[in-house]
């Protein structure tokens, strides 16, 4: 088994699986039915990719791990997703914060793994970009408008990014699995779109009359398996009916 | 694009157009260009391949059943495989699919750069499947399923879905 590779596949899967994990956690309870509805598809699209790269770390795994044993049975500190998509969804404020920061990336990112060595991967990138280029453009329209909505609507998604801009550098940290996968070409150089990453979220902060905070030190945790306090009850409620009835199915 | 046309066994079209796409009920799965090839192979087993409209597309897997169960009932063995390359394009609905969704209610995708400049809210390019105006306007990017927006038309108020571009 080539672990590297594997190792390589869960830290982009796991991204996708906690951030649509908080995304589901809002159906039935977003802020309007038009953007509960949009929250939950982007959920949707970010665990049908998901499936995408479990079956095929599955694959790679070779030892009777299903995409659902890769998801559901990990524990905490197995979970290598950034520290970004954990945080919780404190208002919507929050919630579209955390999405756009996550977003900008997410394009930028799979436009690389677009040119992976690696056929799976590259297909995955192919089919997944399509959808996160709308999800891109939700988040950032979102900004804008409560950026430069009403008072109470600014100060919201201002404090929120004074938050969550903290958790946006480890977006560029890369792992030794990281490191070999970029040498073999399989990876994506996450440094090489860092600049382009700050500019151009900064550019839609900016235009939405927000504030960029000025930042020297960064959370980072998540891709050695550290989290924050809020994964462990967010896998709690994600992992419960498959940790309590084992090997069910629907 | 040669290359992107389904390859499909002549003996098995009429079987196949019979399977409809389960959210969608008026559009047959060949029209949406889901299937991308179905060929019957030595030992006499159709092997069907189909792609993903959208990743997290919960529809995939009835898709996958009806098809099953189309052939099975039709004589034949099959087997159904999920192929992710190339990906799936709203180019790949057919004519008479577009027609299909058009008549359903929903408003067939634009092309690239027109269904960009509609869910920015820049132009009003999308015809409201009631009345026929252009006069419509964007609700929302998400609508009843990952494919589609949520459109109102200002004439006749009508609300509507829009099937996004997927290129």
């Amino acid at each position: 088994m080539n672990n590297n590779l594997y190792n390589y596949i869960l830290g982009i899967a796991d991204n996708s699986l906690i951030l649509g994990q908080r995304l589901g956690e809002l159906c039935g309870h977003g802020p309007s039915l038009e953007t509960d509805i949009a929250c939950t598809n982007i959920s949707l699209d970010l665990f049908g990719q998901v499936r995408s790269y479990f079956q095929y770390a599955a694959q790679i795994a070779n030892d009777g791990r299903s995409e659902d044993t890769i998801a559901m049975l990990r524990t905490e500190r197995q979970y290598v997703n950034v520290l970004l998509v954990e945080q919780p969804n404190v208002d919507f404020a929050y919630t579209i914060t955390r999405q756009f920061l996550f977003d900008v990336y997410h394009y930028k990112f799979l436009v690389q793994l677009q040119k992976s060595n690696d056929a799976t991967l590259a297909a995955i990138a192919k089919k997944s970009i399509k959808e996160v280029s709308y999800h891109l453009r939700f988040s950032s329209d979102w900004i804008k408008r409560l950026g430069d909505g009403t008072e109470d609507s600014h100060n919201r998604i201002q404090n929120a990014v004074n938050d969550l801009w903290a958790y946006t550098d480890e977006l560029f940290h890369q792992t030794p699995a990281d490191k070999t996968m970029i040498a073999e070409g399989i990876g994506v150089d996450t440094l090489k779109f860092k600049d382009n990453y700050f500019k151009e979220a900064t550019e839609v902060l900016i235009e939405a009359t927000l504030v960029v905070p000025d930042l020297e030190y960064f959370q980072k945790g998540g891709k050695e398996g550290v989290h924050t306090e809020h994964l462990g009850y967010l896998l709690a409620e994600m992992q419960y009916m498959q940790r309590t009835y084992p090997n069910m199915k629907w | 694009m040669a290359a992107e046309q389904p390859h499909i066994d002549k003996r098995l079209t009429a079987v196949l157009g019979t399977v409809s796409d389960p959210e969608i009920p008026v559009l047959s799965i060949m029209e949406m260009g889901v299937i991308r090839s179905a060929i019957i192979n030595e030992a006499g087993v159709v092997m069907v391949r189909i792609t993903p409209t959208y990743s997290g597309c919960p529809a995939m897997d009835v898709m996958g059943e009806d098809i099953i169960k189309a052939l099975n009932e039709a004589g034949y063995k099959a087997e159904v495989n999920l192929v992710l390359s190339p990906a799936w394009t709203t180019d790949w609905i057919t004519e008479k699919g577009r027609k299909a969704l058009e008549d359903y209610g929903i408003a067939a995708p634009l092309d690239e750069v027109a269904d960009k400049a509609v869910l920015l809210g820049n132009q009003k390019l999308v015809k409201c499947t009631l009345c026929g105006s252009t006069n419509t306007k964007l609700i929302s990017q998400f609508g009843s399923t990952a494919c589609k927006a949520l459109f109102q038309c200002e004439d006749c108020r009508e609300p509507f879905d829009y099937f996004k571009c997927l290129k």
